[in-house]
C-alpha cells in the first residue's frame, strides 16, 4: 500500500501548553481517515500540522513524500499535493465562485486563463455548482460556499485533502449537500483526512476512524469502532450523541 | 546667517502665537460645534426643504478650501463697511468651516443610534424635543465623541491658514521671528514641533476614546 | 452698504482661472498617484516583521498628520533650501503634498489591510500562492474596495489643500486668484468665482471617482454592496 502521509510520534506545545503529546498514525492511498475526538482534544491542530500550517516541536509528518520536519522542506510543492478545506470556507469575496477556483490555476498552475476557466468549470460542475459560478460568495448560502471552497481545493488536483470541521458553522439542512460531494470526492478515490463531528458520515464513508483525547490517539481502527468501541473514552464520546 | 541669535524672547513671542492659535482654535470649535449641532438637526429634520438645505450648506462648503473661506470672509465683512480685525474673519471662517464638517460628523452619529431607540422613545409618550434631548444625543455624543477630537486637530492645524490675512498666531509669529533672524529651518521646525505638541495628545485621546467605543460595546452586547 | 458687485471685471480673466484650474488638477493628480503608491508601500512596511520598519512608519504618519500643510511647505521649501537644498516651489509644493498625502493613505490603506480575515489568508497560502501573489490578489484588492470611499474622500480634500502651496508661490488657482485680486481691487468678487472654481472641481473629481470605482470593483458594480 502507498502510504499517503505517515505522523510519527509527533509533539506540539502552544506556548507552555502541550496540544499533541505523541501522535502517530498512517493514511494509505485511497483511504478515507475520520478523525472525532471532544474540541481541545487536539484534532484540528494535527490535521493542521499535516500541510505545515502548524509546526510540530518533535516527531516526524512526511505528506506525499515531503518531509515537513526537514528544514529543507519545500513548502510550494507540499501545498500543491495538499488541500484543505475550512470550516469557515474562506472564499474570496471579491471575485466570483469561478474567479475563486481559476485564482491558483492561473497564478500557481500558470495555466492561460481559457484553460483554468474551463478545469474551474468542470469542477464547479463536479460539485453542483455549475449555475453558480457567475456568482459572488455573499450571494450563496453556506451550503454552495463550503462546496465552492471544496471545488477551489479540488480544482488544483491535489493528491491528499483535508478538511477541518467543513460542515461544523453549517445549519443542519445545508449539511447534506456538502457531505454528499465528499462521499463522492472518496469514492472516486481521493485520499482524505476529515476533522468531523458527523458520526454517521464517518462509519458510512470512513476506511480507518481515529480518536483523539487530550492530544493523544487514544482509539484507531476501521469504522467499526464507532459500533463497538473498545475504550471508555470513547463510548462515552460516541454516546453522547455527537 | 542671522545677525540676532535665537533666545528667549524670541520663543516667547512664539509661544504667545502658539496661546493665540489655541485661542482661535477654541472660538472656531464652539462657533463651528453651535452652527454644526443646528446644521446636524436641519439634516435630519422631517421637513424636506430643510434637510436640502442643510446638504446644500453642507456640499459646498466641504467644496471650497479654507483659503478661499478665509479671504471671502476677511474681504466680505470687510465690504460691509466694517473695519474687521484678522482674528475676527478667521473665526468666522473657521466657524463656518467647522460647522460644515462637524454638522456631517454629527448627523452620521445622530443616524446610527439605532432605530428602536427612537421609536422606543416615541411609544414611551416624549415629545421630539424631548425625545432628542434625553434619549437620541446623549448616545449620539457618545458615539461621536472619537471623530469630533480628531477634528478638533483638524481646526488646530487649520488655525495656520489665519495667518494668511494677517492674524499673528504661531505660523504669523514664527515668519516674523525669522524675518529677523533668517533662520528658516530652525525656525520652522520648531513651529512644527509646538503644533506637533498642541495636536499629538489631542489624536491620541482620539484613538483611546475609539478603542473604548469599540470594546465598550463589545462587552455591553456580551451582557 | 454702499458696495455694488461686479463680477465682469473678474470675469474677463477666466483664461487666466482657466488656466490655474489645470494646473491645480496637475498637482492633484501627481500628488494623488505618487502619495498613493507611497501609502501603500507604507502601510504594507507597517505590517512587515522587522522591528524598527513599522515604528518609522508610525513616527512618519504621525509627524505629518499632527503639523499643518502651511507649515510642512514652509519647511521644505524655505527650510530645506537654507540648509542647502534649494528647490522650485513646484517641486517643493508637489513633495510636501506627496508625502502628506501618504500619510493619511497609509492610514486608509493599513486600516484597509487589517480588515482582511486572516482565514482568506491562509486558504491563499494553502493554495500554493506566493506571499507577492497573495498581497497583490487576496489582500490589496478587497481592501481597496472597502476603503475606497475614505481613500477618494482624502484625495477631494487634497485637491482642496492644494490652494495652500499658494503661500510658497506655487502656480494653481488660488496664486491666479491673489492675482486677479491685486489687478481688479474686486477681491471679493474674485475669491467667489475662485470657490465656485474649486466646487466644480470637486464635484467633478468625485464623479470621476466614482466613475472609476465602477470600472474597478465589478463586484460593486454588480452588487451594490459594500464589501
Amino acid at each position: 500500500m502507498n502510504t499517503i502521509v505517515k505522523v510519527e510520534n509527533v509533539h506540539k506545545c502552544f506556548d507552555q501548553t502541550p496540544v499533541l503529546k505523541g501522535v502517530s498514525f498512517e493514511v494509505g492511498k485511497g483511504q478515507v481517515v475520520a478523525v472525532i475526538g471532544k474540541s481541545g482534544s487536539g484534532k484540528s491542530t494535527a490535521l493542521r500540522c499535516i500541510n505545515r500550517l502548524e509546526s510540530i516541536d518533535s516527531g516526524s509528518i512526511t505528506v506525499c513524500g515531503h518531509r515537513l520536519h526537514d528544514d529543507r522542506l519545500d513548502l510550494k510543492t507540499l501545498r500543491r499535493d495538499v488541500g484543505i478545506v475550512f470550516q469557515s470556507y474562506n472564499l474570496f469575496p471579491h471575485l466570483t465562485v469561478e474567479q475563486n477556483v481559476a485564482l491558483a490555476l492561473k497564478l500557481v498552475r500558470r495555466l492561460p486563463r481559457a484553460q483554468a476557466s474551463a478545469i474551474a468549470d468542470r469542477v464547479l460542475a463536479q460539485v453542483g455548482m455549475a449555475d453558480k459560478a457567475r456568482s459572488y460568495p455573499e450571494q450563496l448560502s453556506g451550503g454552495q460556499q463550503q462546496r465552492a471552497a471544496i471545488a477551489r481545493s479540488l480544482a488544483m488536483e491535489p493528491q491528499l485533502m483535508l478538511f477541518d470541521e467543513v460542515t461544523s458553522a453549517l445549519d443542519p439542512e445545508l449539511t447534506g449537500e456538502v457531505l454528499q460531494v465528499m462521499e463522492s470526492l472518496a469514492r472516486g478515490g481521493m485520499t482524505m483526512i476529515l476533522v468531523t463531528h458527523e458520526m454517521s458520515f464517518a462509519a458510512k464513508v470512513a476506511n480507518q476512524v481515529i480518536y483523539m483525547h487530550e492530544g493523544k490517539v487514544h482509539e484507531a481502527g476501521d469504522a467499526s469502532i464507532l459500533r463497538a468501541p473498545q475504550t471508555q473514552e470513547l463510548r462515552r464520546f460516541v454516546g453522547s450523541g455527537l | 546667517m542671522g545677525n540676532a541669535s535665537f533666545n528667549l524672547a524670541y520663543f516667547g513671542y512664539m509661544l504667545q502665537g502658539a496661546a493665540w492659535t489655541v485661542g482661535l482654535s477654541a472660538l472656531g470649535f464652539i462657533g463651528g460645534g453651535i452652527l454644526g449641532a443646528l446644521v446636524a438637526l436641519a439634516r435630519i429634520s422631517r421637513r424636506t426643504p430643510v434637510r436640502w438645505a442643510a446638504s446644500l450648506y453642507i456640499q459646498v462648503i466641504q467644496g471650497i478650501p479654507l483659503l478661499v473661506l478665509m479671504f471671502l470672509c476677511y474681504f466680505g465683512l470687510g465690504l460691509m463697511g466694517y473695519d474687521v480685525p484678522a482674528l475676527a474673519a478667521a473665526a468666522c471662517a473657521m466657524s463656518v468651516y467647522a460647522s460644515a464638517y462637524l454638522g456631517d460628523i454629527w448627523r452620521g452619529c445622530l443616524q446610527a443610534v439605532p432605530r428602536a431607540q427612537w421609536e422606543a422613545a416615541e411609544c414611551l409618550g416624549l415629545s421630539p424635543a424631548q425625545r432628542m434631548l434625553c434619549v437620541i444625543v446623549p448616545q449620539a455624543l457618545r458615539l461621536a465623541t472619537p471623530s469630533t477630537v480628531g477634528f478638533l486637530v483638524q481646526i488646530v492645524k487649520n488655525t495656520s491658514l489665519a495667518s494668511v490675512v494677517g492674524f499673528v498666531e504661531l505660523v504669523r509669529a514664527g515668519q516674523m521671528v525669522n524675518n529677523t533672524l533668517f533662520e528658516p529651518f530652525a525656525v520652522f521646525s520648531l513651529m512644527a514641533v509646538l503644533y506637533f505638541a498642541m495636536c499629538y495628545p489631542l489624536s491620541r485621546w482620539s484613538y483611546a476614546l475609539e478603542r473604548r467605543l469599540k470594546t465598550g460595546r463589545r462587552t455591553r452586547l456580551a451582557a | 452698504m454702499q458696495y455694488s458687485f461686479d463680477y465682469s471685471s473678474v470675469l474677463e480673466y477666466w483664461p487666466q482661472f482657466l488656466h490655474g484650474a489645470w494646473l491645480t488638477i496637475q498637482l492633484s493628480f501627481g500628488a494623488t498617484v505618487l502619495g498613493f503608491a507611497l501609502g501603500s508601500l507604507c502601510a504594507a512596511a507597517s505590517n512587515s516583521r522587522s522591528r524598527w520598519l513599522p515604528r518609522i512608519v508610525g513616527i512618519y504618519v504621525e509627524v505629518i498628520r499632527n503639523t499643518p500643510l502651511l507649515v510642512q511647505l514652509f519647511l521644505t521649501y524655505f527650510g530645506l533650501s537654507s540648509i542647502g537644498l534649494p528647490m522650485s516651489a513646484t517641486v517643493a509644493a508637489m513633495a510636501t503634498l506627496v508625502v502628506n498625502v501618504g500619510a493619511y493613505t497609509t492610514e486608509i490603506m493599513r486600516a484597509g489591510m487589517d480588515s482582511v480575515s486572516p482565514g482568506q489568508i491562509e486558504a491563499a497560502e494553502c493554495l500554493g500562492l506566493s506571499r507577492l501573489q497573495i498581497y497583490w490578489h487576496v489582500i490589496l484588492q478587497p481592501a481597496m474596495e472597502r476603503v475606497y470611499p475614505a481613500l477618494t474622500s482624502q484625495f477631494v480634500l487634497m485637491m482642496l489643500a492644494t490652494s495652500i502651496t499658494s503661500q510658497i508661490s506655487a502656480e494653481e488657482l488660488t496664486a491666479v486668484a491673489n492675482l486677479v485680486q491685486s489687478m481688479t481691487y474686486r477681491a471679493f468678487e474674485t475669491y467667489m468665482v475662485t470657490a465656485a472654481m474649486y466646487l466644480c472641481l470637486a464635484l467633478l473629481m468625485r464623479a470621476g471617482f466614482t466613475l472609476l470605482g465602477l470600472v474597478l470593483f465589478p463586484r460593486r458594480r454588480k452588487l451594490g454592496t459594500p464589501i
